[in-house]
């Protein structure tokens, strides 16, 4: 565990880079396609994101959004075009080695291991930062210890981020909605991810919840350094965070571009509000 | 940690209660006042309780139905009256033996549970219940067809008949097909009962409370969630379904020793249901549930032997009120309201303590 030490709150001292592509990219698509049966769900998806970057997606329902983190996690396999993490190709891997690879995400319907604990479904994000085997966790040897140790501190300094310490003990199908949510972005965050993807963040939320939620958002990018990507139908929230926006319809990329050009750009307005909104 | 010294004290109270159980017993059988009948049941008690235990990992903690169970105690029984009946001469130690039956008899079903596990283990729910079922029926099947026997030169297998083993003239069949194990060494003794339900709790319990099997209680809750915080999904599927048939393994071994003789029609789909219904009626993913219900549905047709040809009736009865009872929320509401009265004077230390010693330990 000593290697990993991103963990571990690294101050931001200068402003962070509106877009950092000057260095080189956490995630980029190239041409990336799905088909169901005759439908084509997702084609010709382009997409670059700095390794600090808060980016957004956004489009009308349906239009594959959430489909995209599918791909990204590989619960699809794409039919076309290729995904790379960091350079490295994620093609024909599981869900769960991407996930080691460094993408971790949250679902827009939320998924928690509601009969377990607050703490415990941390652990469980945990799981890959602790190394005994099964046998040593049954004869119970001083690795098991130590590395238990270990996990349930940095578990306990995750709930601290959006103050949770509290609720370590209660089932996590008890909690309230939006405790509910923030424990799934820290479960996400506990596998010491790249790149966390946002499935509606803010789904459910009042405005005041919202703004916080854009405050967590921006901390934990800071707090970690890690590109977000984030699937959001509030567009407060997501012309207030993301440094860059994607804008997808019917399964295609309509625009792209920083809040101000996504927001007077006419095809956007055009799919939204159709033709009419937008003269 | 409040939550693991909840969970170590749950766990402590599993153990202390396996433990004074069997000091009672055991303190009955010294001064007599067990009958045979139940002297008979005690060993059975111990392997069902291992067996439902075992069960439990399964169906309560992995959250995956199999009804297969009874095979692998099958195969735990036959490989360890083999290990015990062939080293007769070499070890004439009868605990020794028991001990080394046991061990065979785990590794053994453990092979087993890789075997069925791998293939089966890719279904769910209904098809994977309706696959271990069969997987079930052809272990029963294999061993109801084998012969084993032991001469001078070693063990001889045979699948056909006891004369195709072709054994010498010092032979001495072992298994004998559909008649199974015959003239088998009782071994088996209720403590050595009462030890390996000990090592199935510490087995089970630890494994339960570590990162495989927080691991394999979030495949439980949610497959999808588990697969996306990078939990390989089919590893941990197959720890928790080959520890079980190792324990089953072991529990078999055991059951295997307790009697003469033993045919493998013993382990049909009726034994893989009976350890089924005490996991269900004991709470499923309730390791002590499972233990009490063993062990009472066990003892139960025994005690209601006195109504003859009404016992079974009976028993199905009295298990349709339980289930009945345990799932009625306005029952279940009314004892959880009497257990907290209950509790009541003992809470409040509770509250105190952590103030006083949580920080120590934090």
């Amino acid at each position: 565990m000593a290697e990993k030490v991103k963990l571990v709150p690294v101050p931001s001292g200068s402003v962070i880079p509106e877009r950092d592509i000057d260095k080189s990219p956490i995630l980029e698509t190239h041409h990336l396609g799905i088909d169901f049966g005759g439908l084509v769900a997702v084609d010709d998806f382009n997409l670059t994101i700095g390794r600090t970057e808060i980016a957004g997606l956004i489009g009308p329902n349906g239009a594959g959004k959430t489909t995209v983190f599918n791909l990204l996690t590989n619960v699809y396999q794409p039919t076309r075009g290729t995904i790379l993490l960091d350079g490295k190709a994620t093609k024909g891997m599981k869900t769960s080695q991407v996930c080691r690879l460094g993408i971790a995400r949250t679902f827009q319907n939320i998924r928690l291991f509601s009969n377990m604990s607050v703490m415990e479904n941390i652990l469980v994000g945990l799981h890959y930062e602790m190394s005994y085997n099964a046998l040593t966790g049954v004869l119970r040897l001083p690795a098991f210890f130590r590395s238990e140790r270990i996990a349930r501190e940095r578990a306990m300094e995750l709930l601290s981020i959006f103050n949770m310490e509290s609720m370590a003990d209660d089932q996590a199908g008890s909690l309230p909605y939006g405790a509910q949510r923030r424990l799934e972005i820290l479960r996400a965050l506990a596998t010491n991810p790249s790149l966390l993807l946002l499935d509606e963040p803010a789904a459910g939320m009042n405005p005041s919840e919202t703004e916080e939620l854009m405050e967590n958002i921006r901390r934990i990018r800071d707090m970690f350094q890690i590109a977000v990507l984030l699937i959001e139908h509030d567009m407060n929230l997501v012309m207030g965070i993301c440094e860059g926006i994607c804008v997808l319809n019917y399964g295609r990329v309509i625009a792209k571009g920083d809040p101000d050009q996504i927001k007077n750009d006419p095809v956007v307005i055009e799919a939204y509000l159709g033709k009419k909104g937008a003269k | 940690m409040k939550n693991v010294k909840k969970t170590r004290r749950r766990d402590f109270i599993t153990y202390g209660m396996v433990i004074a159980a069997y000091l009672v017993v055991q303190a009955l059988l010294d001064t007599g006042h067990i009958s045979n009948s139940l002297k008979n049941q005690l060993i059975p008690i111990c392997v069902y309780v291992c067996m439902a235990v075992s069960l439990n990992l399964v169906v309560g903690i992995l959250g995956d139905l199999s009804l297969g169970h009874a095979g692998f105690m099958s195969v735990g029984a036959f490989t360890g009256i083999v290990v015990s009946m062939s080293l007769q001469n070499a070890i004439p130690d009868g605990i020794v033996r028991l001990i080394l039956a046991i061990a065979v008899g785990a590794v053994t079903a453990a092979i087993a549970g890789v075997l069925v596990g791998v293939p089966v283990l890719r279904l769910r729910g209904d098809y994977l219940a309706i696959v271990t079922l069969a997987f079930g029926e052809i272990i029963k099947n294999v061993l109801t067809n084998l012969y084993v026997g032991a001469d001078g030169n070693g063990l001889h297998i045979s699948f056909k008949n006891a004369m195709a083993m072709g054994m010498g003239l010092d032979g001495k069949t072992i298994i004998n097909g559909p008649i199974g194990a015959v003239g088998v060494t009782k071994l088996a003794t209720f403590t050595a009962g009462f030890i390996l339900i000990l090592v199935t709790l510490f087995i089970t319990l630890n494994l339960i409370n570590s990162r495989s099997g927080r691991a394999i209680k979030a495949i439980r809750d949610n497959r999808i969630a588990a697969e996306s915080v990078g939990i390989n999904i089919t590893k941990y599927k197959l720890i928790a379904f080959v520890v079980s048939a190792a324990l089953a393994g072991m529990a078999g071994a055991l059951y295997g020793l307790n009697y003469s003789g033993l045919a493998a029609k013993k382990f049909d789909f009726n034994t893989s249901i009976l350890v089924l219904v005490f996991v269900v009626l004991g709470g499923i993913g309730n390791i002590r549930g499972s233990i009490i219900a063993a062990t009472v549905l066990t003892v139960l047709p025994e005690m209601l032997r006195a109504l003859q040809d009404y016992r079974m009736l009976i028993y199905a009865v009295i298990l349709i009120l339980v289930m009945i009872v345990t799932n009625n929320p306005l029952l279940r509401s009314v004892t959880q309201s009497v257990v907290k009265k209950l509790k009541a004077p003992f809470v409040k230390k509770k509250d105190a303590a952590p103030a006083e010693g949580g920080d120590s330990n934090g």
